[in-house]
């Protein structure tokens, strides 16, 4: 795989980063996809050589400590989510787009579920129901996505 | 490892992988356990904060220009619709800002009766109005209290402003009142300044009441407060009656005739005093002792004089005939009315021994003083 945008990887999480803090409208606040996730399953799928589960969670505890979430449970969730990728990224590579955005929606569905899970085991307040339309933003976001970091990564529109 | 590594080394990656799994999990775990715990990741997260700030920074521009851009945008239906609002709860307001002003006048006007009531310590009782007449021929109050609530006929009528007329007919729920500027109403009155003596007409509107026939050489001047001089005894002296607006000559440059603005606010207010007594406690001691059986009074005798209604001019007309018997009308004819008025007094000095009209006379000297003190 050649990887002559360096710069690629850095800007693309910091943007994840951006988009995830970025104000909402309060009635979109559920339904703000998680960025970061669908970035590093990007470089997961896209780049195992220099991204595995130790990026994942350095950039889990960055996210906590940007998002100003519990130390951790970014990180806990993007490692689940980066050791799962790597399992089926062999099948997932030669998926049509289609059914990656399937295959995502339910990483973050699951992402979802340990969230909830953290939450309860903590004892905190539940998550409101719209919460869980949040995988369906990520779902339908993860082509463009995919699309313009390989288009940035490679220098040139890939064909699928 | 090799994107296409094979089986056995997959398996090899895989054992690998999922024990680097558990120990990136068991850290992390550690870390959100940690942190929920105890506080002292607290200072680390306060370290990163300086970093992160930036980051929110930049994060929030977007939703900063957003805001400003639908602030200016909605800038116009937004105005539109407070501006609607606000116009609606500006005459909600108004509305309700006229009802206090309605409810803290009433207010005032009754604290006003209030303390013309204590102020002389008079005996008086508040009759509402029940019906105004106002024109030119009837200058007539309706009060809602009559005989039954022990009004009599020739009580004496006041507001807080002063005299306002006299009752002339009672039933035993209603009583009517003669208004000072009914066109046949007349009363004795005098300078509160200097005690000179004159008579006030009626003259059918509300706002103005006629002196008529005052000698050109007597000390009167626009402005000067007049009261109730008391003689005929009807009406208890020292009421303000009201102020001189104008003097002007008569058609035979002999006398004067002025306006005068009534004290009282005849076309106000929706409660009037009636009077039971005249001051109990008046500064001129024997005044009140003589006055009362004339208020209270018989119309019989002398008492009668200026003020008794519609035949009030007959009335003033016998009580000016007594000394001059020149006065036929007194507004007719002011040449001959004015020295009418001049001789009455006189006659009440001279004719000392009615008892109806000695004490009167008495006070019309020491007048300089008791209207002062009624006028505060």
């Amino acid at each position: 795989m050649r990887t002559h945008s360096h710069w690629v990887l850095p800007v693309s999480l910091l943007v994840a980063l951006l988009l995830g803090l970025l104000p909402l409208p309060p009635m979109l606040q559920p339904l703000r996809p998680y960025w970061l996730a669908l970035v590093v399953a990007y470089w997961v799928i896209e780049d195992p050589n220099r991204v595995g589960l130790g990026f994942a969670f350095l950039v889990g505890l960055l996210a906590d400590l940007s998002f100003g979430s519990l130390f951790g449970e970014q990180a806990l969730r993007l490692l689940v989510m980066a050791f799962i990728l790597q399992r089926f990224r062999a099948r997932l590579r030669f998926f049509p787009l289609s059914q990656q955005a399937l295959a995502i929606g339910g990483l973050l569905l699951n992402d979802r579920i340990i969230v909830a899970a953290v939450q309860i085991v903590l004892g905190k307040p539940s998550l409101p129901a719209m919460f869980w339309l949040a995988p369906l933003a990520g779902m339908v976001l993860w082509a463009p996505v995919f699309l313009l970091l390989d288009a940035l990564r490679l220098g040139n529109w890939r064909r699928r | 490892m090799p994107p296409y590594a094979g089986p056995s080394a997959a398996r090899a990656g895989d054992v690998a992988g999922t024990l680097r799994l558990l120990a990136y999990l068991a850290l992390s775990v550690t870390l959100i356990v940690l942190d929920h715990r105890g506080g002292w990741l607290h200072q680390a997260r306060q370290q990163a904060g300086l970093v992160v700030g930036p980051l929110l920074a930049v994060a929030g521009w977007p939703g900063r220009m957003a805001e400003r851009l639908r602030d200016d945008a909605g800038t116009l239906s937004q105005l539109s619709v407070e501006n609607r609002r606000l116009r609606n709860e500006l005459l909600v307001n108004h509305a309700r800002m006229a009802r206090m002003t309605t409810v803290a006048a009433d207010n005032a006007r009754l604290r006003d009766l209030l303390d013309t009531a204590r102020r002389g310590s008079l005996d008086v009782q508040l009759a509402p109005v029940l019906d105004v007449d106002l024109d030119p021929t009837r200058q007539r109050l309706l009060l809602d209290a009559g005989s039954s609530d022990g009004v009599r006929t020739g009580q004496s009528v006041i507001d807080a402003g002063g005299l306002l007329g006299q009752v002339i007919d009672v039933t035993p729920m209603h009583s009517t009142v003669l208004l000072l500027t009914d066109a046949d109403h007349a009363v004795p009155v005098a300078i509160a300044r200097n005690g000179v003596r004159l008579v006030a007409y009626g003259r059918g509107r509300s706002d103005t009441l006629a002196l008529a026939s005052i000698p050109l050489s007597s000390d009167v001047k626009v402005g000067d407060m007049v009261v109730t001089s008391g003689l005929g005894g009807r009406f208890p002296p020292g009421f303000p009656v009201g102020e001189i607006t104008a003097l002007r000559p008569d058609e035979s440059r002999a006398f004067l005739v002025g306006d005068l603005r009534p004290a009282a606010q005849l076309d106000r207010g929706r409660d009037v005093l009636l009077l039971r007594s005249a001051p109990a406690r008046a500064p001129i001691g024997p005044v009140d002792a003589n006055v009362d059986p004339a208020a209270t009074g018989d119309e019989s005798g002398v008492a009668a004089t200026a003020g008794q209604g519609a035949d009030g001019r007959a009335a003033g007309s016998n009580a000016t005939d007594q000394p001059t018997t020149t006065s036929t009308t007194a507004r007719a004819a002011p040449g001959n009315g004015a020295p009418a008025t001049e001789p009455v007094n006189k006659a009440a000095n001279r004719t000392t021994h009615k008892p109806a009209l000695q004490p009167v006379s008495k006070p019309a000297t020491q007048r300089t003083t008791q209207p002062r003190e009624t006028r505060r």
